[in-house]
């Protein structure tokens, strides 16, 4: 009789030894399809993200000193040179002072005739100048920059025109400079200072919302819903157009200010609160939402007062919630640069640092020293989240039975109250803007007119920059919900080359740790390089295109893995066993199957496409001009006016589609999605 | 040479002449509203020329100038900052050219090189754009000079534009150094700078926002100013009794150009009367005095209130006066 | 035995550190219905997977019909899979879920739809081609899953927990419903299962794993009746396990009694574990001579129906205590309960033997 100790089980053949070899698995021609999308997607992730942000840092550490002692000058006299000298012992000797003792720039210029006094140069026919340094091009004449070693022979008078530029090196230079400059590195304290205001503010403010939607009575909670997401479908700078007209000198609100300015922190505060409102209200409200009645019904049995059931049951079921929103606030505000930018003042914030360097100063070396600085808040916020998203998964359980709110008029009174308060802020702003907009001059006549609506006189680039906002935002939303739901599901549902889908999943989730500005600034450096193949894209409709889908992957990322996720994993096997590729299978199953999905990334893309500022900031060109950015230069060349009238184009097209959409999501998708009726 | 040989050349030149419809892109920071008008002007004078506008702030477009340098997308420069333009051709991005009639214009406004670099086109003039409802509201006197403003009763009246962004702003604050000198220059500015309530990014900023009551007094630009006035604002230019700074709209060649012959017509042009008469639409004072008329609601004397102003000391400072400047005022709300 | 179908030869498999597979070996004939049973993480899905090609082992070798599929992706080998879950195409019509591996082999259009309708009819769901799958219950989606599987007409059908996401009545009327199918189509089919009774029921052999190793294969009387480790007979069945000692040659001792069994295969110190099912223990017509009997007292019992599954203790058992199934009509003749004295025996050829428990 055979027992358990026996080597081979009984019945079972007996093994055969000289096939114990490992087995390398053969791809099919369809993993070999899949292997290429997925390069293809990683490609275009490192051409458009990550060698991007590597310039950013190896800009960041290009610094310029002047290297007075590889050039040297003889003087000729009595047509005979004497011996050279180098430009250092010049210095030496007169104790010139270069550049003022400021920071060389990659274009500061030096005159050797600054250097030289002229009672030296007494009698001097002619100079050679030479450039000894290895890497040339320290000395300009004209049109010209010196070869190394090259040695320059001018007449006396023209030895003005030769000027001496400063050399480029690799190191830390830069941070020293920026952490030296009070005013630059007091951005970082503002900026800080402000976002947690925003976040102290905010997160009590939404947590209320959302509770008010969650767990009362109140009536019209779909209305309050929809007016609490409206700051999503406009830019940043709206909210802090609004509150100059509210708040502003000739404000209707102002006198609640008492005397203090709504042009600085108070400013900032206000419009961001606004703006990252719906932000701290969608994460609360799924944090609420997902409450397990069976709690409630535990803590009542265990004789709880409401009291103690809100600090032990409510607030630590949402604490991921709290957590989550109060980084996402944080790092929204830190990010953004329309709000200080339209009413900051003189409050100087990191995110303005960067297009204040670049725009107002080109002086792209800060900017990118900037731009890591701003990288780093961002990058730990997006660590948090994601690491808070993955156990706030595991928190909720499919079992729970959904939270039914009990009666409490009191309670219902106050969060109503709470709520009416939040929407009138919100719409308060909104209506503002709408009604300055159309003021014929505000506010010594308010007579309505559309006149701020001719864009074409304004600066911004008119009407045109409106369409190519919606060029864009169909542009992105279309080829992007495509695209990232490609990589998502290859991700997913891919087969075999893990490295390759490991690699995919981890760049689709860099996008949303690096900040807008710090993007557009990386996409200068990158693409407008000559030597880069990809130049060509400069400064055109494309590069917006492929800079926007980039820029919000993260978040389509995740709507369609979550979706993906959702499917039944053995549909590939399936096809497989039915010998179907898998394009088959993604179009004829999965993307219809996740149609909602890709509707909400359409949305999410186009939407964002419409609003964001930050990155195109600085990769519009006059032919490619972009409503939110006119809203900016608008604003910024005072025509405040019709910025308000575009800002409010770009609201009521996003309403406009979110409107359409939902029509077409109820009828379309609603028909195309029969099969989901049970 | 054949006689059919000839024919066809011929036919074939003509043809091509009828085609040869050149595409000038030129950079520009003329003020929107002028820019359909110069465009037409030009156009129509040089039928076989198009211009193709890209148009941004001074700022901006100087940025992208520096940006493009290594390869550089525009065939002229076509109405920018003269101190814009003295950067360019210190890094060698300008061909030298002498438009034709240049000895017509005010040797102030042409670069002093042999050939000449650039050529100024016009000017735009420091003034203050002064909300007369403001003052009633507030009870304030018009001030007159630059000094007036840094009195107590101004304080959180004053806008002006932030110079390390604008250029408007730089042009005062380069103004103010040479005219107080640097110690006397400093020092106003430490005074104005108690009764400013904000710097703004652009130059035209500070007159629009007083033009709407949202500070008494902007630091900017007469045009600005004027062009408010005729919209129905409740606004007087004033030019300091001190002087004004100044600064020209100015043309120059990319070095670079493939259209040279077209882009030295443009410049030609550009320097012509029936130009002049263009500019002359909204700027008081342009390269060519005779041609000069007075423009509406523009104030008088803005020629006189001109400085000497010195570009290249301008330029050549201007690195260091920045720094010293957002030393001494960056971050002002923080002080409040 | 002729040529088998699918020859298994040394396959292992490891997910990083995880041995799932270790080193099997398995024939498995033509047309046979063949279940791999075992608890969950035995490694009998990991096995199903090797063999679909899904999750490739990392080494040794599979063949099917004489060819070595053992690197082949799932697409070039030759099967049918049906899953717990269905994982039928939500949003596809019946018919096209059964249709869906027909389309893009240059099947005119119209062979395509004869051909649905013939497997639908096959799997009794006739004209239900035009609902969607969230339109039908669990049984009938099941079948919609096997009729797309046999689609292709595969050499090989394999079938994970096919039946486990289902109600226990409609699992035994279409446990009936797949045994006659594959007998009809002749279709050498896998099923994993953890379910004992669907094992037994349905496979012509029973390949019982545990812990990545198989553990014995058989038929399903062989397996239940002969089960060759201490596993199998816990596994399969209710089985009563006592701490025994060898006494002698074909002699071993529980407590201090002695009972005749077959110890051949015993080794070492004379340990061993005595094991015997509830019902082979004799309670009827026990005559005092007959071999093994002895006299227990009932100490506990457990109403089962049809049944009662009475425990029983002696002082000469020691510690050990014996379930043992009687039937209602003894208990009612005997008028047994809690504390009844009743005569009992273990026949030796039930009575297994096996090595102690380390």
């Amino acid at each position: 009789m055979a027992t358990a100790a026996d080597p081979a089980a009984p019945g079972a053949v007996a093994s055969a030894t000289e096939d114990n070899r490992p087995i390398r698995p053969r791809a099919s021609r369809d993993e070999i399809a899949q292997r290429g999308v997925i390069g293809v997607l990683v490609l275009y992730l490192v051409l458009a993200l990550v060698l991007p942000i590597g310039m950013v840092f190896s800009k960041a550490l290009q610094q310029y000193a002047f290297t007075p002692d590889q050039i040297t000058i003889a003087f000729g006299r009595g047509g005979a040179f004497e011996a050279p000298r180098s430009l250092q012992s010049w210095i030496d000797e007169t104790g010139y002072v270069v550049n003022d003792g400021l920071r060389a720039s990659e274009r500061t210029r030096v005159q050797i005739v600054r250097i030289i006094p002229r009672p030296a140069r007494a009698g001097v026919e002619a100079y050679r100048v030479t450039d000894a340094s290895s890497a040339g091009g320290q000395l300009l004449l004209g049109q010209e920059f010196s070869a190394p070693g090259q040695t320059i022979e001018v007449p006396a008078a023209d030895l003005g025109r030769i000027q001496v530029r400063p050399q480029m090196s690799y190191g830390l230079g830069n941070f020293g400079y920026y952490f030296s400059q009070k005013s630059l590195s007091d951005s970082i304290r503002n900026s800080f200072v402000i976002a947690a205001i925003v976040v102290a503010i905010n997160v009590p403010l939404a947590f209320g919302f959302a509770y008010a939607l969650t767990r009362t009575r109140i009536r019209h909670k779909e209305w309050f819903r929809l007016i609490s997401t409206v700051p999503i479908l406009v830019p940043s700078l709206l909210p802090a157009i609004g509150l100059v007209y509210l708040f502003g000198n000739q404000g209707i609100l102002t006198p609640l200010l008492f005397g203090a300015s709504i042009y600085g922190p108070i400013g900032i505060v206000m419009a961001s609160v606004f703006f990252t409102f719906p932000h701290a209200v969608i994460i609360m409200t799924i944090a609420l939402g997902g409450a397990d009645q069976r709690l409630y019904e535990a803590a009542e049995v265990l004789g709880a007062s409401k009291r103690r059931t809100f600090w032990t049951v409510t607030l630590p079921g949402a604490r991921y919630g709290l957590i989550s929103a109060a980084f996402v606030v944080f790092t929204l505000v830190i990010t953004d640069f329309g709000v200080p930018k339209v009413i900051g003042g003189d409050y100087n914030m990191l995110a303005l640092d960067i297009y204040k360097q670049v725009i107002g100063q080109q002086n792209f070396q800060i900017g990118a020293v900037v731009s890591i600085v701003l990288l780093i808040p961002a990058v730990i916020a997006f660590t948090v989240d994601r690491v808070i998203s993955r156990a706030q998964t595991a928190q909720f359980s499919s079992k729970a039975v959904p939270y039914q709110p009990d009666e409490d008029v009191r309670r219902d009174r106050w969060m109503l109250g709470h709520c009416i308060a939040v929407s009138v802020f919100i719409l308060g702003i909104l209506f503002m803007c709408q009604f300055a907009a159309l003021a014929k001059f505000w506010p010594y006549n308010l007579t309505l007119g559309f006149q701020h609506y001719q864009f074409n006189k304004m600066d911004g680039g008119g009407w045109a920059a409106y369409w190519n906002s919606i060029r864009l935002a169909f542009f992105a939303a279309t080829i992007g919900a495509v695209l990232v739901f490609i990589g998502a599901y290859l991700v997913e549902k891919g087969r075999g080359f893990v490295a390759g889908r490991i690699g995919l999943q981890f760049l689709a989730m860099m996008p949303m740790a690096i900040p807008g500005m710090v993007l557009g600034l990386a996409y200068i450096f990158f693409f407008n390089d000559p030597s880069n193949p990809f130049n060509f894209l400069y400064g055109t409709m494309a590069i917006l295109v492929i800079n926007t889908i980039v820029h919000l992957y993260t978040v389509s990322h995740i709507t369609a893995t979550t979706a993906l996720k959702q499917l039944d994993g053995e549909f590939e096997a399936v096809s497989m066993s039915l010998k179907q590729p898998f394009l088959r299978t993604m179009t004829r199953v999965s993307a219809p199957c996740c149609l909602p999905a890709i509707g909400e990334m359409w949305m999410y893309y186009f939407v964002n496409a419409m609003t964001t500022v930050s990155a195109v900031v600085f990769l519009y060109s006059p032919s490619t001009n972009l409503a939110s950015v006119a809203v900016l230069n608008m604003d910024d060349a005072g025509d405040i006016a019709p910025a308000a009238a575009m800002a409010m184009m770009i609201f009521y097209t996003n309403a406009a589609v979110r409107i359409l959409y939902g029509l077409f999501s109820r009828n379309v998708l609603g028909s195309l999605q029969a099969w989901r009726a049970r | 040479m054949t006689l059919f040989a000839r024919a066809t050349a011929a036919l074939l030149l003509s043809a091509a002449a009828a085609a040869a419809q050149t595409e000038l892109t030129v950079y520009t920071a003329f003020e929107a509203v002028d820019l359909d008008r110069y465009k037409k002007a030009f156009e129509t004078a040089h039928p076989d020329i198009t211009i193709n506008w890209v148009r941004d702030s001074t700022g901006v477009v100087t940025a992208k100038l520096l940006a493009e340098k290594d390869n550089p997308q525009a065939d002229v420069i076509w109405g920018l900052a003269a101190t814009s333009l003295l950067l360019m051709k210190s890094e060698g991005m300008l061909a030298p050219f002498r438009p034709e009639g240049i000895e017509r214009l005010d040797p102030n406004f042409v670069d002093q090189d042999e050939t000449p670099s650039w050529v100024g086109l016009d000017a735009w003039i420091a003034a203050l754009c002064v909300n007369t409802r403001e003052l009633e509201r507030n009870n304030l006197a018009a001030p007159t000079s630059w000094e007036d403003l840094t009195k107590p009763e101004y304080a959180g009246h004053v806008a002006m534009p932030n110079p390390a962004s604008s250029g408007t702003g730089f042009l005062d604050v380069s103004a103010w150094l040479q005219m107080f000198g640097e110690e006397g220059g400093w020092n106003f500015m430490d005074r104005l700078h108690q009764n400013i309530k904000f710097y703004t990014h652009s130059g035209s900023k500070p007159c629009k926002d007083a033009a709407r009551g949202e500070v008494t007094i902007g630091v900017s630009f007469a045009f600005t100013g004027a062009k408010a006035i005729s919209d129905g604002a409740p606004l007087a230019v004033v030019f300091p009794s001190e002087g004004s700074g100044w600064d020209m709209e100015s043309a120059a060649i990319v070095a670079e150009t493939d259209f040279r012959a077209e882009a030295e017509t443009l410049l030609n042009w550009a320097v012509s009367e029936a130009a002049m008469k263009e500019y002359n639409v909204g700027y008081a004072v342009v390269a060519i005095p005779s041609v000069a008329q007075p423009v509406e609601n523009y104030p008088a004397g803005g020629l006189d209130a001109m400085i000497d102003n010195d570009f290249l000391w301008a330029a050549e400072n201007r690195e260091r006066i920045l720094k010293e400047w957002a030393s001494r005022y960056d971050g002002k709300s923080e002080a409040k | 035995m002729p040529e088998p179908y699918l020859r298994i030869r040394n396959v292992s498999k490891r997910f990083g550190d995880f041995t799932a597979l270790r080193d099997v070996n398995l024939d498995i004939g033509k047309g046979e219905f063949v279940c791999f049973l075992g608890p969950s993480g035995c490694g009998k899905t990991t096995l199903l997977r090797a063999i679909a090609g899904l999750d490739i082992q990392s080494e040794g070798m599979i063949e099917q019909a004489g060819r070595d599929i053992s690197a082949l992706p799932p697409s070039e080998r030759d099967f049918g899979i049906v899953f717990q879950s269905y994982a039928l195409f939500p949003n596809l019509t019946v018919a096209d879920n059964v249709g869906y591996g027909l389309v893009g082999k240059g099947m005119p259009r119209a062979d395509i739809r004869k051909k649905v309708a013939g497997l639908l009819a096959q799997v009794n769901l006739p004209d239900q081609g035009a609902k969607y799958p969230a339109k039908l219950s669990g049984g009938q989606q099941q079948r919609v899953a096997l009729a797309r599987a046999l689609a292709t007409e595969p050499g090989l059908l394999l079938l994970d927990e096919p039946l486990s996401a289902l109600d226990a009545k409609v699992r035994i009327q279409l446990r009936g419903q797949l045994k006659d199918l594959q007998r009809d189509l002749g279709i050498t089919t896998i099923m994993v299962t953890h379910d004992q009774e669907e094992a037994l029921g349905l496979a012509d052999r029973i390949v019982v794993m545990s812990q990545g190793r198989v553990e014995q294969v058989g038929s399903p009387v062989e397996i239940y009746t002969s089960p060759a480790s201490v596993f199998v007979a816990d596994f399969i069945g209710a089985m009563n396990f006592v701490p025994a000692r060898v006494a002698g040659p074909g002699m071993i001792e529980i407590g201090s009694a002695r009972f005749a069994a077959e110890t051949a295969h015993i080794n070492g110190d004379g340990r061993a574990l005595a094991a015997i099912r509830p019902e082979d223990i004799k309670v009827q017509g026990v005559a005092p001579g007959d071999a093994n009997a002895l006299e227990v007292t009932i100490d506990a019992e457990e109403f089962c129906g049809s049944y009662m599954r009475a425990t029983v203790i002696d002082a000469a058992l020691g510690e050990a205590r014996l379930k043992a199934d009687l039937s209602m009509n003894l208990v009612r003749g005997m008028a047994l309960t809690k504390g009844s004295r009743l005569p009992v025996a273990l026949p030796p050829e039930r009575l297994r033997v096996y090595p102690p428990l380390s």
